[in-house]
């Protein structure tokens, strides 16, 4: 952390971002310093008011923070470290702006970009990465979230075309997505589909009176009967392998991620704590706050390192599925116990929208159930460990 | 047109910034190291008159080896090559020193417009345009909010208290900007990644055909001889308003040479 941000505060006490090369202190500081003036002075308006202005995407884009860890296609080809950096500063400012650009690089643009067809690549990714054009993942369903495996939407043939049925729920930018990738059952099993908006019969409704991430679009989309030529199928990718290849690089940005959300909290309960007096003295000076205060950096700067250490895998090629489900696991458990023990440090004005701390620790409600719930993630653990699984 | 931008890096603003016990010189290892800030208006403006006119942005810098993490900023943000002067010979030069080794870059380099802020953040003497425009015996056009070329000519608007003077040259000439003049970009991935490819030149004093006993703090015309730490700050004024609150504050303000 550079101290300059607040000077008083040492949020980075084993300097773990002295780790990062020239370029990710560069791309930490560009994303610290777009997040500061065009993020932070709106986010709890936009929290309050349950919106996402769409022209930040394309802002996002020409900064090349969309689809960064990808190569060609106009994407700025950057390595998992400085993609988890750019996740932990979004974070930093609200998890609904990271879900913004994980949906869009990871869940959208990486199937694409690895199992699209190059006329596929060359129609979407240009226009992805510049933010021109938004992507949505349909995996989830109404009645199939953690076991997708069983999923009722299904694409049947119907000459040289396909027929797409059915109905994906709480999906991240549904209704202002120009493309969706929609994983849909097959003769052949689960297959990916790129079903254009506007296409007749696809529909997408957003899911209001949520509590959390509410300065994200969060959308049910409807197949009915939906035509879709050949050309719509991912042809490299056949099997659940397909998303869930998607969703641990997303988890990836999520490990990171979430201790941007985290550092933003213990940032503002200890600067509270300086500040807020009781009793005649300082908050900061009574016992109880400073233990709070220095188990919440001992944990910060774990799940931090844990980031780091998950990054380094990834950047050698050899990260496994059961190393993100621990890092997910544990960093959003975690940055949520962060989260709500600076609300404790920040009392009343805990739960107002004047301070991050009940916006972060809301958003990573749904941090902690999104992309693999906790539970999944325990029991994707504990079969790692036992050799026995215990949901299939 | 071929613009020099010059850049430094300076500790930075917001942490604790001191002098070494040694020799009274800045301590650049107490603090983090950032661009400093007028230079990344400088920059932009270097990249917005070449996107406007043609040519290219060269960055020089003079600086420790760790000023490479400014230049590669400064690359990323769009320019397209630097020159980095790096020579422990030059620890603890003054702005005089510095300006003489600068223009033996800038006559190496050549240029038709030199650029820089119209001073750094770490030593504020705001003296060094003049200083180069002085050697390189060309025009210096200074504290400039907007900067218009056509052709050969150039005007700019010197912010003053009363609004902007209008000072007219010709290239090739030096101008010091200050931050109204634009809003610098962020560097962008992309420019981060082609940042890395493009050429960084490093020069010693020697490459320069500079003696290295006319450098350096020995060589330096001022000298700190004695420092101290900023006093804390003391307590405010509080005024009474008893009627006559007004005129308190009015007085204090005249006092402060506020109004």
């Amino acid at each position: 952390m550079p101290r300059s941000l607040d000077p008083a505060a040492s949020t980075d006490l084993l300097r773990i971002d002295d780790q990062l090369s020239d370029d990710e202190r560069l791309v930490r500081d560009t994303v610290r310093k777009f997040a500061a003036d065009r993020i932070m002075p709106h986010i709890a308006d936009w929290f309050e008011a349950g919106t996402l202005p769409k022209e930040l995407a394309p802002e996002l884009g020409s900064l090349g923070l969309l689809g960064m860890h990808l190569t060609g296609y106009g994407c700025a080809g950057m390595g998992p470290i400085a993609y988890g950096v750019t996740c932990r500063e979004m974070e930093a400012a609200d998890s609904g702006l990271r879900s913004l650009v994980s949906v869009q690089g990871s869940l959208a643009m990486f199937p694409i970009w690895k199992y699209g067809s190059e006329e596929q690549k060359q129609e979407w990714l240009p226009r992805m990465a510049a933010g021109q054009a938004i992507g949505c993942f349909g995996l989830t369903e109404p009645d199939h979230g953690s076991d997708p495996s069983s999923m009722k939407t299904h694409a049947n043939r119907s000459g040289g075309d396909w027929v797409l049925n059915g109905a994906k729920m709480w999906i991240t930018n549904g209704s202002i997505a120009d493309i969706a990738v929609v994983w849909a059952d097959t003769q052949d099993g689960i297959r990916g589909f790129l079903v254009h908006k506007g296409a007749r019969g696809f529909s997408a409704r957003n899911i209001h009176k949520k509590m959390s991430l509410r300065a994200s679009v969060t959308s049910e989309l409807h197949f009915d009967d939906v035509k879709l030529p050949a050309s719509a199928m991912l042809p490299e990718v056949r099997g659940l392998k397909g998303p869930l290849s998607c969703l641990s690089e997303a988890r990836f940005g999520i490990v990171w991620g979430v201790t941007g959300a985290a550092r933003a909290c213990f940032e503002a309960a200890a600067g509270y704590a300086r500040t807020r007096e009781q009793f005649g003295r300082k908050i900061g000076g009574f016992q109880l706050t400073q233990g709070k205060l220095a188990w919440m950096l001992a944990d910060l700067q774990r799940a931090q390192l844990l980031a780091l250490h998950l990054g380094r895998l990834k950047e050698a090629g050899s990260i496994t599925p059961e190393q993100v489900s621990l890092g997910k696991m544990s960093n959003v458990r975690t940055a949520i116990e962060i989260a709500r023990q600076a609300r404790t440090i920040l009392g009343a004005n805990g739960v107002t929208l004047e301070y991050p701390v009940i916006r972060h620790a809301n958003n990573l409600e749904s941090v902690l159930t999104y992309e693999g719930t906790e539970e999944i993630h325990t029991l994707a653990l504990g079969q790692a460990i036992t050799g026995i699984s215990a949901y299939r | 047109m071929n613009i020099v931008v010059l850049m430094k890096q300076v500790p930075d603003t917001w942490s604790e910034r001191t002098l070494r016990a040694a020799d009274n010189t800045l301590d650049r290892d107490a603090a983090d190291a950032v661009m400093n800030e007028l230079d990344e208006y400088a920059i932009e403006e270097g990249l917005r008159l070449t996107e406007a006119h043609g040519g290219e942005v060269t960055i020089v810098s003079m600086g420790p080896e760790k000023a490479t993490e400014s230049i590669r900023k400064a690359l990323s943000m769009g320019a397209d090559k630097a020159v980095h002067v790096s020579d422990e010979a030059l620890h603890g030069s003054d702005a005089l020193v510095t300006s003489a080794v600068l223009a033996k870059v800038l006559e190496r380099a050549g240029f038709d417009l030199v650029i820089l802020g119209s001073e750094s953040t770490d030593a504020r003497t705001g003296v060094l345009a003049a200083m180069l425009a002085e050697r390189l015996g060309v025009p210096q056009l200074t504290f400039a909010s907007k900067v218009d070329i056509d052709g050969s000519a150039i005007a700019i608007h010197r912010l003053a208290d009363y609004g902007y003077d209008t000072v007219e040259g010709t290239l090739p000439a030096v101008v010091s900007v200050v931050e109204k003049i634009n809003e610098p970009r962020y560097p962008s991935f992309k420019g981060i990644m082609a940042a890395k490819k493009k050429p960084v030149e490093t020069l010693t004093v020697a490459d320069l055909g500079i003696d290295p006993a006319q450098v350096g703090l020995a060589a330096s015309a001022t000298e700190v001889v004695e420092w101290a730490k900023r006093p804390p700050r003391a307590a405010g004024v509080v005024v009474t308003d008893d009627g006559d609150g007004g005129t308190k504050a009015a007085e204090f303000l005249a006092s402060r040479k506020f109004i």
